[in-house]
């Protein structure tokens, strides 16, 4: 029968792929993030007690991350797996969670953690969502790690999941967790007080991801670039956007650095307005390398901006 | 469950409130603190609630599910915080749904993610060699997919012609196996090569090229019922290693694409895939495979076809700029050897094509194409395409294609194709 060749090179290939397989052990857990910002602040709880690796860039959209298979290699050793969730990244994480074959990461699983839970989540639609309004998220915001209270809640979360998986290092973690609270408050009146004069100022963003961000400081957005969500900028809704811009006086306008520049640009220079390339992950720049570092320059900028657009 | 909250933490705050205004100036920074931490706790709460209405969703109507139903519950009461004892005592209340007013969201939330993919094609041009019809609602694609337990998920693709249905795919994914294994059971495209794993509408160009349908059954491809184990091998130097093998009844194409038929219950047809992917750098990466599959054809148990294939894919993508540029380089090299009468005839195909994406919306491609025929390996076809995709949306896309098909008899071809794709519901991501 030569058909049984084929059944028995199929038990040969099987039988490899078993042996192969070896249990790995690892004392120090292994975290893997879908975002950087969610990295940062896993790394703050978790300090050398835990491995951690991010998936998405910070200067990458991670809406839109491809699913490439190395991501697989990290994914497959994970004991946890931290996710933004609210669908951010409904386009790439679900089939390499799939195909990981890793238990302790599927949806469930003991090890998946959906931050978004711990989190205030804003713009949840009350009613009816049809995708007629772009590429709406039906559970809320996602973009929420921007707001240092989120960060603390979310870092909280973080810190109890650790501890649960490895409870000889619970307290660990929660010592780490009173000491970066401790930084946040410091680091959040600093903040605050450099914020404090330009409360309720009106600006423009090109696509909705600092929400919480304006919420926390008291900014005011009032415009998008996008017409809608995840839709490209249109030339009637540019004009319409730039008449609110001259009519307000608003002058300053945050585009997130995987955005093209080309519209933006043209609304400043048609309203005298400003573009700021404003980072809404840690690692958007070189320098950006944590999550205290993602607010002192995104501050920074913005107070800059406020001030030469006076 | 949200007024029981509103009222918790309005007597909560209105006790804290009184005693603020008997506090001193001294006490504010405890009061606020206070106030934070109640606000954290409303926020922890919120952030229950809408994983419990989650959890309740996908535990009601399943009392087999019991036991997965307390272990999921389990890491949700340890995200809040530790000196929260009066919010997980309340969250066992409010594990328990109430419905008012009869039907629920929570029923729906069960169903299975449900996708149309509406895929309608239009071909003007003159083809006496393989005629398409003019204008056609190719495939109506629908999707359902969903977790099935904490142990496997489902995913049934059923593609509706304008007569008749076909189930593409219907599969079982057990994703909870020891040693990092992954098993499908049910009926799928098997692994081989890149083309053949494709749905219609994930395809670069509106048609398949000409060496899938001249050796690997076109359309429906080698698709057939069967287990499909994969495995993550390990590699050094960040290169993932995996491989697939898979085991069929023997039964795929059909007519004049036929590749595989069973006879009787042995003539089982197997395939097997090797891939090797590494990220050259951030943006740009290299996917190989090897591809093997083997089973008998339409002549009879004796008569076997054996096909080869090597795939190779450049992929890039500034991450910068991704949504803007990307690049897809592919070549797809297949060797078909097929037992039949007089002589066994080998025949090679091939095609080679790119696409780069001009900017958010635009795409170009062009494909070059050749291949022998399987029962005819003397007899050589060749082909090229040019493409030209706008996407309205992530969720359509509008095409139009010019194929120029040159055939053995040598009869030329010249054709225009033009497609529009459009997308309803939540469609699973594909793989990479």
């Amino acid at each position: 029968m030569k058909n049984l060749n084929g059944i028995r090179a199929l038990v040969a290939v099987a039988l490899g792929m078993a042996l192969s397989a070896i249990p790995a052990a690892a004392k120090k857990l292994n975290v893997v993030t879908s975002t950087s910002d969610l990295a940062s602040l896993a790394m703050e709880v978790g300090g050398d007690r835990i491995n951690i690796d991010s998936i998405a860039k910070g200067y990458q959209d991670p809406h839109f991350v491809e699913a490439k298979p190395s991501f697989l290699l990290k994914l497959k050793q994970a004991d946890v797996l931290l996710v933004v969730g609210l669908e951010l990244e409904i386009g790439w994480l679900p089939p390499l969670i799939t195909q990981s074959g890793n238990p302790r990461v599927q949806v469930g699983g003991q090890g998946y953690l959906d931050a978004s839970q711990f989190a205030e989540i804003m713009e949840i639609p009350s009613g009816p969502v049809s995708r007629a309004m772009g590429d709406v998220h039906p559970l809320g915001n996602p973009h929420y790690w921007l707001d240092p209270a989120n960060g603390r809640r979310i870092a909280r979360g973080i810190a109890n999941k650790l501890g649960e998986l490895d409870p000889s290092d619970a307290s660990y973690f929660q010592e780490r967790f009173k000491d970066f609270d401790r930084r946040l408050s410091d680091a959040e009146k600093k903040w605050d007080a450099e914020m404090l004069p330009y409360r309720g100022r009106k600006v423009v963003t090109y696509h909705n991801s600092a929400t919480n961000f304006a919420k926390h400081f008291g900014l005011n957005v009032v415009g998008y670039v996008e017409p809608r969500p995840g839709i490209p900028p249109t030339p009637g809704h540019t004009i319409e956007l730039m008449g609110l811009m001259k009519r307000d006086k608003i002058k300053v306008i945050l585009v997130e650095p995987y955005f093209d520049l080309k519209t933006p640009n043209s609304i400043a220079h048609e309203t005298g307005g400003r573009v700021i390339v404003f980072l809404p992950s840690v690692g958007g720049e070189k320098e950006v390398t944590d999550y205290f570092k993602l607010f002192d320059y995104d501050i920074a900028l913005l107070t800059k901006a406020f001030q030469e657009t006076n | 469950m949200k007024h029981l909250i509103f009222a918790v933490t309005l007597a909560t705050l209105t006790s804290t409130a009184m005693w603020g205004q008997q506090a001193t100036a001294g006490d504010t920074a405890a009061l606020e603190q206070k106030f934070r931490d109640m606000e954290d706790r409303i926020i922890a709460l919120e952030g229950q609630v809408r994983a419990l209405k989650a959890a309740a969703a996908q535990a009601q109507p399943a009392p087999v599910a019991t036991p997965e139903i307390a272990t999921e519950q389990a890491p949700l009461a340890s995200g809040t915080a530790p000196a929260e004892t009066s919010a997980t005592s309340s969250s066992s209340a409010l594990a328990r749904p109430i419905n008012l007013g009869g039907a629920s969201n929570a029923g729906k939330a069960l169903n299975p993610d449900l996708s149309v993919i509406g895929d309608f094609i239009g071909v003007a041009g003159h083809n006496s060699i393989s005629p398409s019809p003019a204008l056609e609602m190719h495939e109506s694609e629908i999707g359902l997919q969903a977790v099935i337990d904490p142990y496997a998920r489902g995913d049934f693709f059923l593609s509706f012609g304008e007569k008749g249905v076909n189930v593409e795919e219907g599969f079982i994914t057990f994703t909870a196996l020891p040693a990092g294994f992954t098993a499908r059971v049910g009926k799928m495209r098997s692994a081989f090569g890149k083309v053949n794993m494709m749905h219609n509408h994930v395809l670069p160009f509106v048609d398949r090229p000409l060496v899938s349908n001249s050796l690997t059954g076109g359309e429906d491809g080698i698709d057939d019922a069967g287990f499909s184990i994969e495995h993550i091998l390990p590699a050094p130097k960040g290169i993932f290693l995996d491989v697939t093998a898979q085991l069929f009844r023997g039964d795929s194409g059909s007519g004049d694409q036929l590749v595989f038929q069973s006879h009787r219950k042995s003539d089982v047809s197997t395939v097997e895939h090797l891939r090797a992917y590494k990220d050259l750098t951030e943006s740009t990466n290299l996917d190989i495979g090897l591809s093997y599959a083997r089973g008998h054809n339409e002549l009879g148990s004796a008569f076997l076809t054996q096909l080869y294939g090597v795939d190779a894919t450049v992929h890039w993508k500034p991450l910068r700029r991704a949504i803007y540029h990307s690049f897809v380089g592919r070549s797809e090299f297949i060797w078909s050897q097929r037992q039949q009468l007089p002589v066994e005839q080998r025949a090679f195909g091939f095609y080679t094509s790119g696409e780069y994406q001009l900017g958010r919306r635009w795409f170009v491609g062009g494909r070059y194409d050749l291949s022998d025929r399987s029962r005819f390996a003397n007899q050589t076809d060749k082909g090229g395409s040019a493409i030209l995709t706008y996407w309205p949306s992530e969720f359509s896309q509008i095409r139009t294609q010019y194929r120029y098909t040159k055939y053995a008899e040598n009869i030329g071809a010249h054709e225009v194709l033009f497609q529009v794709l459009f997308s309803l519901g939540a469609h699973g991501a594909h793989p990479f």
